[in-house]
């Protein structure tokens, strides 16, 4: 344990809190999007499938911000950072919270996010801190599957009718701008990375290009020619889409303060 | 062209020495994706450390119609049962 980050050294608690509230609401909200299809995909065995990673991505959620909250040391837990927090306590990227679309656009946003975390854990596994080593090491088995499988639909879909290819075509437009953020380095990158807990985000952005690249390569698709980035998700700063899923996510506790069952 | 992906039944081999054991079937477009589909809809509460899968069009099934002239005559034949010999233990699971 002697490599645990105590208070005082090597990185200021509230950056790593503020880092950790980025894995976890990163997690969670994409959980949440990806479990409103539950019930409702196009096959029962999709339905199933989504329904997997929306627990795996909900647990790993629970993980980060148990850690935050114990990092930050005011008593909050994974529950109150997730059920009785505002939007604009919020660190997601902003891509996790686009809407849900056709299921071609949903599997797009996936791909993209997939193919950012398995770097990112690959790269957690050796941190400093082994509360995050051991997260990344449990997490990096699940982001391998869930690319895996995201990345074969993009192909088969990308590659498959006019109309298939014609929808993950503009899924990939339409998302191409909020991909960007994932690898916009601040401050609390800086400090994670200078403390060795954690690797700079804009270092994964050549592992990604390579991975996204082959896929599309692969499925037939065309990346936009922009680098346009949305910004502003791990600040603070979403767009109206996630306030509409807090509403939902978190009706039950804020009507019902403390429910269990 | 049928717009139905082709049924797949699933073999999973609970753990390591076991036998493959038929649990169950599902639609999927090729065997690859029917590999997947049975990881997410037959292993998640870790039922298995390996996957079959079988086109359902290519299993061949005796038939129902038959069953009397197909199993009807071993019914009486006790001795094919090896319970008349006592099993040592080191011969392990029969």
């Amino acid at each position: 344990m002697a490599d645990n980050v105590q208070t005082g050294d090597p990185v200021a608690n509230d950056m790593l809190f503020e880092w950790l509230l980025r894995r976890g609401d990163t997690a969670l909200v994409l959980g949440h999007r990806v479990s409103e299809w539950c019930g409702h995909s196009p096959v029962l065995e999709e339905d199933i499938a989504l329904a997997n990673i929306a627990l795996d991505l909900i647990g790993q959620a629970r993980l980060w911000l148990s850690l935050a909250g114990e990092v930050e040391g005011k008593g909050r837990g994974e529950n109150e950072l997730a059920y009785l927090r505002d939007a604009w306590d919020f660190r997601n990227v902003l891509l996790t919270e686009q809407p849900n679309g056709d299921f071609g656009k949903t599997l797009m946003r996936q791909f993209l996010i997939d193919a950012y975390q398995v770097p990112l854990m690959e790269a957690l596994k050796t941190s400093r801190d082994n509360r995050i080593a051991a997260i990344a090491a449990k997490t990096a088995k699940e982001v391998a599957y869930h690319l895996d499988r995201s990345a074969d639909l993009v192909i088969r879909l990308g590659d498959g009718t006019a109309e298939s290819h014609r929808r993950m075509q503009e899924a990939l437009d339409a998302l191409w701008s909020y991909t960007g953020e994932m690898f916009a380095s601040d401050a609390v990158d800086a400090a994670m990375a200078e403390a060795g807990l954690a690797p700079d985000p804009a270092g994964l952005k050549l592992l990604w290009q390579e991975t996204v690249n082959a896929v599309l390569d692969e499925a037939t698709l065309t990346k936009p020619d922009s680098d346009f980035a949305h910004l502003g998700g791990v600040n603070g700063r979403h767009s109206e889409h996630l306030g509409h899923l807090l509403a939902e996510m978190q009706f039950l506790q804020r009507a019902y303060p403390g429910a269990t069952w | 062209m049928k717009k139905e992906w082709p049924l797949w039944e699933v073999f999973i081999r609970g753990q390591h020495g076991l036998n493959h054991r038929h649990v169950g079937s599902l639609h999927a477009p090729d065997a690859e994706m029917a590999i997947k589909n049975a990881r997410d809809v037959y292993t998640r509460r870790k039922e298995g450390v390996s996957i079959w899968v079988v086109p359902s069009a290519q299993i061949t099934a005796s038939d129902p119609g038959a069953k009397d002239a197909l199993f009807e005559p071993s019914m009486d034949k006790i001795y094919r049962h090896p319970s008349f010999y006592d099993i040592p233990d080191e011969v392990g699971k029969m």
